[in-house]
């Protein structure tokens, strides 16, 4: 975006990133209010939800007559309008922002759906890369079941409109199936840091926060590195540094936590 | 991301046995006019026309227009509202006229959005990749024409008023309509003249009578169709073909026919 500086974002931009039906939103309910309690300001933002594009990828969807291109092109107005209403302001005044999904989504539908992979990287070349990717990988069996128990299974997330299968059951099977095949490929692409989601809730959770610890605290060393360490030292010379690491201790040691049981269990994922 | 050659279709020639023609220039040049007056005499001729318009498909037409209310579009939302609309009439309106060998005329084509965006700052390549979906029309008509005579077309003529966006109000260019609109219109007109070059387009002199640029329209065009085979006309051919299957008693067929005509 040459018409708009990107200097002086001091925030994290955050991405999770998996197929339909994973546990997204959930998880980003969960990181939201674990960060607020930390005192972190947060900012969640989600696929479809700017004011501008909402209702009219809503009656689009409704239509169901789109072809590629302006399907991805919807997307990615609704993207650049949170872009820069939510996510560049936030991340300006040291928001962390979660974004439930990010560029990477409109990245795999568009390529299942049989479009340029290079046309979509080019459409979306203004965002911005975020932080950190967390990517809920999870196979096809376990996510139909996940759905079927939870909010049962919608047309578009079946895919319906590619006539894969005969049935819902079919067509999401197939769909999601080939979604998960592109997002695996996208995330060793991206550098996505890969999480089991197929494993219980709370140590999914635990597996994310255990990831975006360390990325909070790098900001908040490079933010005192950058603007304040000079003032620090030369204004309040010793009493700037215990208050520092009083705050990050705590940080520490939860992190320590989270990351033990995480890495013993990584490599069946990726394997 | 390194991008090598960029191989977009807009830059060669469709391979379809329709036409498309599309007109260019800025608010005021009198382009519209033209459009529609070329299409008469193409109807005249009895060609079956496809028309097509900038902005026009309801679904991104009313996003639009709820964006210019709330003055909440951005120069990059803006431009991709329009890449939308251009998409979802590309695939639903230009291409399956174009595939059954009709005329398609366009009033505005991508080269609004080169010459816009440029103006409200977007990046010029990343506007011509986002386009590169689109087809190369069969001829594409700029009319150029100095600031001052669009400005008092729209002024003394049948709308009598300068829109918002229309004028770069958005850019904050002067907070005079009137100013904004001369300022941003002349920035659109550099950036058009710029295409002239890149995208091959055919310069019209705007400041005409309109009588004078229509003729000049219709030379060009007949040119330009030279090659091409209109599909009307064949089915006269194929009448009794047509019918024989049902085996109409002769007065009957004799009857429809007249009924028909």
């Amino acid at each position: 975006m040459p018409y708009q500086s990107l200097k002086g974002l001091k925030g994290k931009l955050i991405a999770l990133e998996g197929p339909d039906g994973v546990g997204r939103s959930t998880h980003i309910e969960l990181l939201q209010e674990w960060l607020e309690v930390q005192g972190y300001g947060v900012l969640t933002t989600g696929w479809t939800r700017s004011e501008l594009m909402s209702k009219t990828i809503a009656s689009a969807k409704q239509g169901n007559i789109l072809d590629p291109w302006s399907h991805s092109l919807l997307y990615a107005t609704d993207f650049a309008d949170r872009l820069e209403h939510q996510i560049i302001p936030a991340l300006r005044s040291g928001f962390v922002v979660l974004a439930d999904r990010y560029i990477y989504t409109a990245f795999v539908r568009n390529t299942v759906r049989g479009c340029d992979r290079q046309w979509i990287h080019d459409v979306f070349g203004f965002a911005i890369v975020p932080d950190l990717v967390c990517y809920l990988r999870i196979d096809v069996d376990t996510l139909a079941l996940r759905v079927i128990e939870s909010k049962g299974m919608t047309y578009w997330e079946s895919g319906m409109d590619m006539r894969l299968g005969a049935d819902l059951y079919d067509s999401f099977k197939k769909y999601q199936g080939l979604i998960i095949e592109e997002f695996d490929k996208v995330a060793e692409e991206f550098g996505f840091q890969v999480v089991d989601a197929r494993r219980p809730p709370e140590e999914i959770q635990e597996a994310l926060r255990a990831r975006i610890l360390p990325i909070l605290k790098e900001g908040r060393t490079k933010r005192i590195n950058k603007a304040a360490a000079e003032k620090i030292a030369a204004e309040k010379g010793i009493l700037g540094k215990p208050a520092l690491v009083a705050v990050e201790k705590p940080a520490e040691k939860i992190a320590e936590k989270a990351t033990a049981p995480a890495p013993a269990k990584e490599p069946a994922t990726t394997a | 991301m390194t991008t090598p050659i960029i191989k977009s279709p807009y830059l060669f020639a469709h391979p379809y046995p329709g036409k498309l023609i599309v007109v260019e220039g800025i608010d005021g040049s009198g382009k519209s006019t033209q459009l529609s007056l070329l299409r008469k005499w193409l109807e005249s001729k009895g060609s079956n026309i496809f028309f097509t318009e900038w902005n026009s498909s309801a679904l991104v037409k009313e996003t639009t227009k709820r964006g210019k209310k709330t003055k909440l579009l951005t120069p990059m939302t803006f431009s991709l509202l329009h890449a939308t609309d251009f998409a979802n009439r590309l695939y639903h309106q230009i291409l399956p006229p174009l595939k059954a060998g009709m005329i398609v005329l366009a009033d505005r084509y991508m080269y609004t959005a080169f010459a816009r965006d440029a103006v409200r700052g977007v990046s010029p390549s990343w506007v011509r990749k986002l386009y590169s979906f689109a087809i190369k029309p069969d001829l594409a008509f700029y009319f150029r024409v100095p600031i001052e005579v669009s400005l008092s077309r729209l002024l003394e003529g049948t709308r009598a008023e300068l829109k918002y966006y229309e004028a770069g109000m958005d850019l904050g260019l002067s907070p005079n309509l009137v100013e904004s609109f001369k300022i941003f219109q002349s920035r659109t007109l550099a950036e058009y003249d710029k295409l002239v070059d890149e995208f091959g387009l055919t310069v019209m002199d705007a400041t005409l009578e309109i009588d004078e640029q229509q003729e000049q329209v219709r030379d060009i065009v007949s040119k330009a169709l030279a090659t091409y085979k209109p599909k009307r006309g064949t089915h006269v051919k194929r009448e009794a073909l047509f019918w024989r299957r049902f085996a109409l008693p002769e007065s009957e067929r004799a009857q429809g026919e007249a009924d028909r005509a």
